[in-house]
């Protein structure tokens, strides 16, 4: 599967099929500040991603004085 | 997994709520804790009108949208900070936003009222540029809403945002930011509107999958200058302790406003007088956005000015 990651856009190729929740371990990625999105969906951690899919993995966090 | 309310499949876990919705029901749950939260914390009225301060950003357009949709009446305020590609960026999200939904947007370039964008403000002034660019914020969206008539400023302000500025200021017992951290800051003088932070109770996770669910097209990308900021790292920790224990941000912020501020704050008030220049509240003779424009103005005069030499 392809994972897009941002800021700054970035792919990793990951082979196999992975549930969300190991999928964000492998990348060291906190669960709690990303959306993981596919297509126009937004998925949970415990859904299954295919070996075909493209998920982008968008971070939630802004920085600097609001 | 299931979505708690329908049984459909759910698009997103609240582990802080040991609870888990669809699309609908999570947007449905999102407009009514708004709503709650400027009821309980007496934010502002139906009639009242508000200036939302915008970014482009996912906060403050989730905000627009909640207001919009439970029939505030509602401008947007938009401050073009003159940060190339990201102010660029983000003000169009905001123009397309306002122009989809019909919606008042006003947008004021700082150039004009500081004399500088903000990165040239830092490069005259050596602030740091954050510093610079909230005091300018601050000033000017609150100026911007005595000019225009409105009482109330509401900003897109998170619990994740509150909870890391929270964290700070305990890091380093700040006192006088303590007693000013609140999701309502009354107008404590004429000159200035009362501030409301109506989003302080969702996290950043919330007001993301909101704007994604809504299909709000929002600046994902940052502004450069937030980068390595002391406030990232704060909320990384506060994300790593919620991952073990959900619900500590929001135990944490609002343990703080419930219990500790109300003894906290006794101790702390503080006398504001005008501007002698320019009218606005302040604690000192001349207020901190004046002495910004007069470093400016000085510094560009001494790196520009006709007497000048070349190199
Ligand atoms: S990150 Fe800093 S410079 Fe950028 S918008 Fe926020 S406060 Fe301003
Ligand atoms: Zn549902
Ligand atoms: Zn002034």
């Amino acid at each position: 599967m392809i994972v897009v990651l941002r800021n700054p856009d970035r792919e990793v190729r990951l082979a196999g099929r992975h549930r969300v929740k190991e999928l964000l371990q492998e990348l060291k990625v906190i669960p709690e500040t990303v959306l993981v999105i596919r297509g126009k969906e937004l998925l949970t951690s415990d859904q299954v991603v295919g070996e075909d899919d493209v998920i982008e993995v968008r971070p939630v966090i802004s920085g600097g004085v609001r | 997994m299931k979505c708690r309310k329908c049984g459909e499949s759910a698009v997103i876990e609240l582990r802080r709520h040991n609870t888990a919705y669809c699309a609908d029901d999570f947007v449905a749950f999102f407009r009514h804790y708004t709503v709650e939260t400027i009821r309980k914390w007496k934010m502002f009225e139906k009639e009242e009108p508000i200036l939302v301060a915008v970014s482009g950003g996912k906060d403050s357009l989730a905000l627009w949208d909640v207001l919009t949709l439970e029939g505030y009446r509602t401008t947007g305020l938009y401050l073009d900070l003159g940060i190339d590609e990201y102010s660029k960026g983000s003000r169009a999200k905001c123009e397309a936003f306002a122009s989809e939904r019909g919606a008042k947007l006003e947008v004021i370039p700082v150039i004009e009222e500081v004399g500088a964008s903000i990165p040239e403000v830092q490069i005259a002034t050596r602030r740091p540029t954050c510093s610079a660019c909230g005091l300018s914020k601050r000033y000017l969206t609150n100026q911007a809403a005595l000019a225009r008539g409105f009482a109330v400023v509401a900003t897109g302000h998170n619990l994740d945002d509150e909870a890391a500025t929270l964290f700070g200021s305990v890091l380093r017992w700040q006192e006088e930011a303590l007693s000013r951290q609140s999701p309502v800051l009354p107008a404590s003088s004429p000159k200035l509107a009362r501030r409301v932070k109506p989003l302080f109770r969702l996290t950043e996770l919330e007001t993301a999958a909101y704007s994604f669910l809504r299909g709000i097209d929002y600046i994902v990308e940052e502004c450069p200058f937030s980068k390595g900021a002391t406030s990232l790292h704060y909320k990384e920790v506060l994300n790593r302790l919620e991952a073990h224990a959900p619900g500590t941000k929001h135990a944490f912020l609002l343990g703080y406003l419930d219990r500790i501020r109300p003894a906290f704050k006794r101790g702390q008030e503080v006398t504001l007088r005008e501007c002698i220049r320019c009218g606005q509240a302040t604690t000192s003779e001349l207020c901190a956005f004046c002495r910004l424009v007069d470093e400016v103005s000085h510094k560009s005069h001494t790196i520009s000015g006709p007497v000048s030499a070349g190199a």
